[in-house]
């Protein structure tokens, strides 16, 4: 048995920085099978589990758990689904170190228990072997519409179905899957079992209309006359925030979105085989530090640029970034310019960026996140050389389908007001939940507005009738 | 998918197609656009609807074949499909009557104008239209123009039909001798340009609707920004039509131009994956 084991967790084989970095394929490996099984051993099964207080989905994680120490590997897939419909997505993209991890009491002496890991092994375990269905109830007729099919609309459908409704979800781009399929590149999440969760969804009975702009295509109106009965608005915060800087509209500047839109959607690294293009210079600028940062920096070295650096204006450690992927990005060689803060961006006469300055911040007292506020220093600007630039600093709510829908009650920010238990809306029938409801944030606790929420649709159709 | 029930040769590279998707045509208004993507490997490239038809649910989309995927759209027929057919997108005009409208059409800039004049014409605007391309054989749509308009005028730029010279020469003289309302203008951008600053002159309300490369064309990318007075506009989401005299042109310019070299190339590998096959066709 290899020795790759720390304080007994065991770390995660991933493919060296030389062989990843060319080409998109997925970093990390996954556990085999018997380092999978010692590690669920360690578990102590815990009476009172503090784990599961950290799971937005409430998944039995000492359950699971212990059926795969017991090598019961089905019936532990089993477990995890009786919450979890997407666990081979949660198991790569979930910030477990922040979540049921960060609870585990292993964890206060020595390292707890790599439920994330143990969660992909059995998803990718199950995926080979052939995914079994859950017995379904019969379709009750009722109709739930499920606008958007990022992971809201998807376990929100996924749900809906398993409780007997007909349940269709209508989704603008031509792909299912919203920001799995669009933002989070292959080498994190392969699109292939994106691909197979969506079409784990469709199995259970769910409808998938693609390239329907809900607003646009049809409206709120025709999908009440064709009779749907409740709603689900799962839109995501897919509107990109510039800097509003001079010169931000210069060639060369993208906004994340854009630039991971190009190559995970429309698989620009593939130019000319698929159509659309893009372009990475050899020197290339991400600004922020989120997970979007540290994926656009990581794409952008994977489509050729030479050197790629990250300019944040906090410092390392207030990077909003999963520590694994800050290190990842390092790795790879990716330089992270910490307290610097843009004020505009060069560019050369053909109207093509060549250059950001940047001016040194220095940290002052916290501010309403808790994080201590960058303060610029006077006389300290400097220029960062850049063919290309990215602009991954936050997203804000798409106004398309919200402008359609007037008595739609927003909060202060533009987003949804919708209950926290619920997800119910201003307008009887009409839930939402994920990033349109919260801002940005991560893909597990928008599952778990899109569970919350079938359930109340659930509830809301039994007392309608 | 969608299907394409009529295709009509306007010019050798102008061409028009009439595609069923009921979706898009019960909803659709003048000045929206849609998002088509020919096939898995495609691009997503914005078209202005031409011409609808709610109740039959048709749509009528017009292009000028410049890269490889209106080439390669061009190359469908009759009874083709198209993968992805997404809209109606965009905002529409605003639909009243403002009185005297002069409508500029500038290439195949002439079937976006078309339903605007059409709309604003059925809502009892005096349309005065002014239509111009390069020279006769990029000119279409002159028939249907002149059914929508109060008075035509036609320009190329060679002379080889109508009068030779600019629309923006017409326009002038219209301003010249008419009390004018409104003026809306579509074509290249230095066109629309060129208008916007002759009109801004006499201080005439402009229009124009811009055509910038997008991706998604739903407010997602940001890829078809534009500077509108001193703001950031998306033009799928905020547009596609502006105030003429706030747009950006030269900033627009630049980015049009941001993938010359990928686009040429583009061509060069379609043309010739296409000489492979010939090839093949021919053994």
């Amino acid at each position: 048995m290899p020795n790759n084991r720390l304080n007994g967790r065991p770390k995660m084989p991933q493919r060296t920085v030389q062989e990843r970095i060319r080409d998109f394929d997925e970093v990390p490996l996954g556990l085999e099978k018997w380092a999978a099984i010692e590690e669920a051993k360690r578990c102590l099964q815990c009476k009172k589990p503090s784990c599961m207080k950290g799971c937005p989905v409430e998944i039995d994680i000492p359950g699971f758990i212990g059926l795969l120490a017991q090598g019961k590997i089905d019936e532990a897939v089993m477990k995890i689904k009786e919450k979890n419909s997407l666990p081979a997505i949660c198991g790569r993209v979930c910030p477990q170190e922040e979540q049921c991890e960060s609870l585990c009491v292993l964890g206060k002496k020595g390292q707890p228990i790599a439920v994330g890991y143990l969660e992909r092994f059995l998803a990718d375990y199950e995926r080979e072997q052939g995914i079994d269905l859950p017995k379904m109830p019969t379709q009750n007729g009722k109709k739930v519409a499920i606008i958007g099919s990022g992971p809201a609309g998807l376990t929100c459908a996924g749900d809906c179905a398993k409780m007997g409704h007909k349940v269709t979800i209508f989704e603008a781009l031509h792909s299912a899957g919203g920001v799995l399929i669009y933002g989070i590149p292959e080498f994190r999440l392969p699109k292939a079992i994106v691909a197979q969760e969506v079409d784990y969804v469709k199995s259970l009975g769910v409808e998938l209309e693609l390239s329907v702009v809900v607003g646009k295509t049809l409206t709120f109106d025709d999908l009440l006359q064709d009779g749907f009965e409740a709603f689900f608005i799962g839109t995501g915060a897919g509107l990109p925030h510039f800097m509003n800087l001079p010169g931000e509209n210069l060639n060369g500047i993208y906004s994340a979105n854009e630039f991971l839109t190009r190559s995970n959607l429309m698989k620009a690294f593939r130019f000319p085989e698929y159509d659309t293009p893009t372009k990475v210079g050899r020197r290339v600028s991400v600004i922020g530090g989120g997970n979007v940062a540290m994926d656009s920096a990581r794409t952008a070295l994977r489509l050729g640029a030479e050197e790629v650096c990250l300019v944040y204006r906090r410092t390392k450690k207030e990077m909003p970034a999963r520590i694994e992927e800050i290190e990842r990005a390092e790795e790879e060689g990716i330089n992270c310019i910490i307290l610097t803060n843009p004020v505009r961006f060069v560019g050369n006469e053909n109207k093509w960026v060549t250059g950001i300055e940047c001016i040194q911040m220095e940290l002052g007292e916290p501010d309403e996140s808790g994080r201590r506020r960058p303060i610029p220093v006077p006389g300290s600007e400097f220029v960062i050389p850049a063919d290309t630039v990215v602009v991954a600093i936050g997203q804000g709510p798409n106004p398309l389908l919200l402008e359609t829908l007037p008595e739609l009650k927003l909060n202060k920010r533009g987003y949804i007001e919708a209950d926290e238990v619920t997800g119910a809306t201003s307008i009887p029938g009409v839930y939402a939940g994920g990033d349109i409801v919260t801002g940005a944030a991560t893909v597990i606790s928008a599952m778990g507005a899109g569970k919350k929420a079938a359930r109340a649709i659930d509830d809301y159709l039994k007392n309608k009738s | 998918m969608v299907k394409i029930i009529k295709k009509e040769v306007l010019t050798p590279q102008i061409k028009l197609m009439v595609i069923d998707a009921p979706r898009v045509a019960r909803h659709a208004k003048a000045g929206q656009f849609v998002i088509v993507r020919i096939n898995e490997e495609g691009e997503r490239i914005p078209l202005t609807i031409a011409d609808f038809d709610s109740e039959k649910g048709t749509v009528t989309i017009i292009f000028q074949e410049v890269g490889k995927s209106t080439i390669q759209l061009g190359e469908l027929n009759e009874g083709d499909h198209i993968t992805d057919f997404v809209g109606p997108l965009g905002k529409e005009i605003e639909e009243k009557n403002f009185g005297h409208v002069v409508c500029v059409g500038g290439g195949v800039g002439i079937a976006p104008i078309y339903p605007k004049a059409k709309a604003l014409k059925k809502l009892g605007n005096r349309i005065t239209s002014i239509i111009g391309a390069r020279s006769s054989d990029l000119l279409f749509w002159e028939d249907r123009m002149q059914s929508v308009s109060d008075a035509l005028y036609v320009t190329t730029d060679d002379g080889s039909y109508g009068e030779k010279g600019f629309v923006t020469s017409v326009l002038d003289r219209v301003i010249q001798k008419e009390k004018i309302d409104l003026v809306i203008a579509v074509g290249p951008l230095m066109m629309m340009k060129m208008v916007s600053l002759l009109t801004k002159k006499y201080e005439l309300p402009t229009l124009v609707s811009l055509n910038p490369i997008m991706v998604d064309g739903t407010g997602m990318c940001g890829c078809c920004r534009v500077t509108v007075g001193k703001e950031c506009k998306f033009t799928c989401v905020d547009g596609p039509v502006f105030d003429g005299h706030s747009v950006d042109y030269d900033e627009l310019l630049a980015r049009q131009r941001n993938y010359l070299e990928e686009e040429k190339r583009a061509v060069e590998n379609w043309l010739m994956k296409k000489a492979e096959e010939g090839v093949h066709h021919a053994k």
